[in-house]
């Protein structure tokens, strides 16, 4: 099988759509056993109290905002150095999914923050990165859509997507870094989880949960952007055409 | 087990249901808007010629 031929938008289409219900079926079936998990079996959380569930849609929206955007990046490198029209479209297609993940991570951090902390909000290195993250996302796609050349507005969104990277980093070791209200890393590489198993297992499957739906949703929007760009291009050929024969 | 006291989580219900339906709304709000797209994209090419090229 030739896997290059799948970089091609018109051989991509179907495929994407042949895959799309496994995603969003086994993004919905993981979901609920994730929240059922979360939020009947998981025990309270001994500091915390009831409020500490709101970590099983946090964490996920935080880890979906961080890793959409490295994704992207991963598209990025291959549109600037293959320039291939794919990739271009996979990286518009992920981005509303990413920016709304980031929100949702703002938001149900700051509602997570105040019966836990006492705030809202604090300008610290964790929320004011992960803010820049959002603004990065929305950046890119209102660059992409000032740009009238197709082309110019795939490579000038590629190359922002990849130099806004370098804040990924920032926002997942700020709490290592800087003294920060937010609590430290309670899943790392290094020293396994700080949680009780059925917890971690919970948001293991919810965070997975949004992994799936968030490739569901990008197929889906890949494929009605293959189709807005196709269409743009046989509208501007006839264009073309019918002016040249009225000339 | 006792509802009531499941869905006061702890006195904490709308910081804690809050996010959960903040979540919901916007996965929702977000298929949506993105089926009408995709509904509007493909209606337009079927439309037009790009429609041969596109099986399926």
């Amino acid at each position: 099988m030739n896997i290059y031929k799948y970089a091609s938008p018109v051989t991509f289409y179907p495929l994407a759509g042949k895959m799309m219900p496994y995603f969003a079926v086994l993004a919905a079936v993981l979901g609920v056993a994730g929240l059922t998990m979360g939020l009947f079996f998981a025990p309270v959380d001994f500091q915390q109290g009831e409020v500490y569930r709101i970590i099983f849609i946090h964490v996920a929206s935080s880890w979906m905002a961080m890793f959409i955007y490295l994704v992207m990046a991963a598209y990025g490198v291959l549109a600037l150095s293959f320039q291939t029209r794919l990739a271009s479209m996979m990286i518009e297609a992920l981005a509303p999914t990413g920016a709304m993940f980031t929100a949702l991570a703002l938001l149900t951090g700051a509602l997570w923050g105040k019966p836990t902390w006492g705030t809202y909000w604090v300008w610290d290195g964790r929320m004011t990165s992960t803010l820049i993250l959002l603004f990065l996302y929305v950046g890119y796609l209102a660059l992409i859509h000032a740009i009238e050349e197709q082309k110019r507005a795939d490579k000038a969104g590629a190359l922002l997507v990849i130099v806004g990277s370098i804040n990924v980093p920032i926002i997942y070791f700020s709490v290592v870094w800087w003294n920060s209200l937010h609590q430290g890393l309670s899943v790392s590489v290094k020293s396994g989880t700080k949680m009780a198993p059925i917890m971690a297992l919970a948001m293991l499957l919810t965070a997975l949960a949004c992994w799936l739906y968030s490739i569901a949703v990008a197929l889906v929007r890949v494929r009605a952007i293959i189709l807005e760009r196709e269409l743009e291009n046989s509208l501007e050929n006839t264009m073309e055409n019918n002016l040249g024969k009225s000339i | 087990m006792n509802w009531g006291e499941f869905f006061s989580m702890g006195g904490r219900a709308e910081f804690v249901w809050g996010s959960f339906g903040a979540v919901a709304l916007a996965l929702a709000v977000e298929v949506i808007v993105l089926r009408l797209r995709f509904k509007r994209a493909k209606a337009a090419s079927e439309a037009s010629h790009v429609s041969r090229t596109m099986k399926t």
